[in-house]
């Protein structure tokens, strides 16, 4: 529960903090931190509109990838605290249930029967797919660290001792935040401020959508991310008592949006071609935590 | 001779270009362009006593000189086509075809230009062109437009693609069509074609109003004094920086660079703002008038032009530093978009594209006018002709221009005093005017008729050989980088549909 209310309340501010770190760094003012989630409630007041070529499919994909980002929302845990799903193996459950999620926008995509939809869909299908290995391999790597299968279990029980886990951990950290730029479609992989349907990923495949679906998508997008940011979090929260932990949890997801802030203001998106690439070296770097893991635990020989 | 060779802004008459026939005309004109000297800059058909007199003005980059000959013919026949030879005719014969109907036997592909409002074949429309297509089930087709994501022009582009790889890419224009050429006819008064001019293109005012302008003198006889010849050296100028500097903005922001999108569109601003100051508009218009100028460039303006260069370039060159020693964005502009010099000069391409391609095609060097005279110009050639060569033409011509405009400041003209008189066009004349405006060479032709009213206007922005450029540009890239190739040509919808 307190991961939960902690992560619908960070979710209204997080777009706003990359927002104004943009701007600032950019040499400009930039709009409140709320106005991204003003925005998104100026949508859901309005009603949506439907091609006249789209199905059933197109009309429940919001509703369901909505569902299922606050169903992995609830498998999350609070350092200790278990989400309110909790159980052994739950983080196949989180990520599978992240997936259907994204297959139901996929196929709606593809039902407007757009071209350029179409290919926001293959491209969304691909990155996504290549970012899966990297997600199982560091779960994986921390269950066998922890010896626990439940989210909650192996947050709670990672201690790093020694610098060698610290390193781990740290990296760990880093592999979810990449993750996350890549599962949100956020620079390098994607450009989410472009206007040129041509160069879009993420943002090519809601095209059709308005109003309230439009409003639901861009919510779920941003509990999305601090979905992301909370796993990281939870890394470093540990079993601390609650008035460090919380202020912990806020730092990690401000660092969080801050860093992809400061990437999009000076980086240029990579060339689509380079994307595949650049997420196997995700998958790489997990290998590496993976590797460590095994010397700790000592299974290497 | 089958020719006669005219200096830009020269005023001849009209009976005195050589006449041969249709045969003659062709083996002529595609022999000269054998010779990478040379370039067909104008290509148009008038009608006259019910035949078609096509005049091919074709223009010697080194004896800085336009060949003009003519050839009459009737709308029936069934011609051999220039483009067989050089495809760089192919849009002015693709335009002879639209409007007068005029059918080539050899011609590859009679493509619609704009679907002019006085075309031969009014059946002819957007409604029902059949675009190219492909019937292979793994390819797919990516129809881009006409209405822009943006908030820029019309223009219709269609893809076949394979996966993410462009194949082909098909332009279809002429959405933005308003019959400009019509419209300098049946405008009768000098103010009315000014303005007119100035419209042509929204982001090259200066480029076309000095094009008209010299023409409209040349015509009238008029010699242009010391201080109309700087007003529109330097109104060209600043408009050059402003423009490329825009563009540096705008593909950042096409690759997603936020922090050359901001300062480079910061950057913008004061140039424009210059030129509010000295003539009351951003983009220039007003201030380019034939045989008068309202705005005098005094003494003042000069020192709020210098103060304002001397904060713009150390600001430039920093970002410039910045932008391009980031690999991420070398990373997407180095080898996107190839044009190579063969292509480049095959299809004619003009100006700031050509130069990213290695070809030395600049009229302030080869066709000098007003304080491009006196200039000694030497144009920035580069020679990948990929989008980083485009951005570097464009980096090089803002600090080349920043020293131009130096100069010009160092002696500034004494105001007029008397004014002289403009007077009227001469009878039966032929005038053509080259330009070379930011995006490159502005072609306005001209002919009056024996009262002296304009019988024939014809208008060529460089966007109408380039545009071709763009579609060989993007083949075999991926279809996300189609935007900042796009945007690395810059090319104008209007000044191409006209």
């Amino acid at each position: 529960m307190t991961s939960l209310i902690l992560i619908l309340v960070v979710t209204l501010f997080f777009h706003g903090l990359v927002f104004r770190t943009k701007s600032l760094l950019s040499g400009r003012q930039g709009p409140g931190l709320l106005q991204p989630i003003k925005d998104i409630w100026r949508q859901l007041r309005k009603g949506a509109v439907f091609s006249d070529t789209s199905t059933i499919i197109f009309r429940i994909a919001p509703g369901i990838y909505f569902a299922s980002v606050l169903t992995a929302v609830l498998c999350v845990p609070f350092g200790g605290i278990p989400g309110l799903i909790s159980f052994p193996g739950d983080f196949v459950f989180f990520a599978y249930a992240l997936a259907l999620g994204k297959f139901f926008m996929i196929v709606a995509a593809m039902d407007t029967g757009s071209s350029f939809e179409g290919m926001g869909a293959s491209r969304e299908a691909h990155f996504s797919m290549l970012a899966e290995p990297a997600f199982f391999t560091i779960m994986g790597s921390l269950a066998l660290f922890t010896g626990q299968l439940s989210f909650r279990d192996i947050f709670a029980s990672l201690h790093f001792s020694s610098s060698f886990s610290i390193a781990m951990g740290l990296l760990a950290a880093m592999i979810l935040l990449i993750l996350a730029m890549i599962e949100n479609s956020r620079m390098p992989v994607d450009d989410p401020r472009t206007h040129l349907e041509l160069t879009m990923v993420h943002e090519v495949m809601i095209l059709d959508n308005s109003g309230f679906d439009l409003g639901l998508i861009l919510f779920t997008t941003n509990l999305k991310f601090a979905l992301f940011g909370a796993l990281a979090a939870n890394l470093f929260i540990n079993t601390f008592p609650l008035f460090i932990s919380i202020p912990l949890f806020l730092a990690v997801e401000a660092i969080f949006a801050i860093a992809i802030g400061t990437v999009e203001s000076f980086v240029a998106r990579f060339r689509m071609g380079r994307n595949p690439q650049f997420i196997f070296t995700i998958t790489s770097y997990a290998l590496v935590v993976f590797l460590f893991v095994l010397f700790i635990t000592g299974r290497s020989s | 001779m089958n020719h006669i060779a005219v200096k830009n802004n020269e005023r001849l008459s009209l009976t005195s270009i050589p006449r041969s026939d249709y045969e003659r005309f062709l083996e002529h004109n595609t022999a000269l362009l054998d010779d990478s000297a040379n370039h067909c800059v104008t290509y148009f058909g008038v009608p006259e006593d019910g035949k078609i007199k096509l005049i091919c003005g074709i223009a010697n980059d080194n004896e800085h000189n336009i060949y003009l000959s003519c050839a009459e013919i009737n709308r029936t026949e069934i011609l051999p086509s220039f483009s067989k030879h050089h495809l760089a005719f192919q849009v002015f014969e693709r335009e002879l075809h639209e409007n007068f109907g005029i059918n080539f036997s050899d011609h590859p592909w009679l493509k619609p230009v704009r679907f002019a409002f006085d075309r031969a074949d009014k059946d002819s429309c957007i409604e029902y062109y059949p675009f190219y297509q492909s019937d292979s089930v793994e390819l797919h087709e990516v129809g881009v437009g006409p209405i822009h994501a943006g908030i820029i022009e019309p223009g219709h582009f269609r893809f076949i693609c394979n996966g993410e790889q462009i194949l082909h890419l098909e332009i279809q224009l002429g959405f933005q069509h308003r019959g400009i050429e019509r419209l300098f006819l049946e405008k009768k008064t000098l103010l009315q074609r000014t303005t007119l001019a100035e419209s042509i293109a929204g982001d090259t005012v200066a480029g076309h109003t000095t094009a008209f302008v010299n023409l409209w003198e040349a015509l009238c006889g008029f010699q242009a004094d010391d201080e109309l010849r700087f007003t529109r050296t330097l109104a060209l100028e600043l408009e050059r920086i402003a423009v490329h500097t825009g563009d540096l903005s705008a593909i950042c922001t096409d690759i997603g660079y936020q922090l050359g999108n901001a300062v480079f569109g910061r950057l913008r601003t004061p140039i424009i703002n210059f030129f509010q100051q000295w003539c009351g508009n951003r983009l220039a218009k007003g201030l380019i008038r034939a045989g008068n100028n309202h705005f005098p460039f005094d003494k003042e303006l000069g020192i709020a032009l210098k103060n304002m260069l001397d904060q713009y370039k150390p600001d430039f060159n920093e970002i410039c530093q910045k932008t391009f020693r980031q690999p991420s964005v070398l990373s997407r502009l180095e080898k996107t978009g190839v044009v190579s010099w063969e292509q480049a000069g095959s299809i004619g391409a003009v100006g700031m594209a050509a130069r990213a391609s290695g070809s030395e095609r600049d009229i302030r060097k080869t066709h000098p006018h007003d304080k491009y005279i006196n200039l000694g110009h030497q144009p920035v050639i580069k020679h990948h002709g990929d989008v980083y060569s485009r951005v570097q033409v464009r980096k090089a011509e803002i600090i080349q221009s920043i020293g131009y405009i130096r100069d010009l400041l160092m002696h500034l003209p004494a105001e007029s005093r008397e004014k002289k008189e403009l007077g009227s066009p001469a009878a039966n004349s032929i005038v053509i005017s080259l330009t070379e405006g930011w995006r490159g060479e502005i072609c306005h032709c001209a002919i009056t008729d024996q009262q002296g009213a304009l019988r024939h206007y014809k208008i060529k922005d460089p966007s109408i050989h380039n545009w071709v450029a763009l579609a060989l540009a993007v083949r075999n890239n991926e279809i996300s980088d189609f935007p900042v190739c796009n945007k690395s040509f810059n090319l104008s919808y209007s000044g191409h549909d006209l």
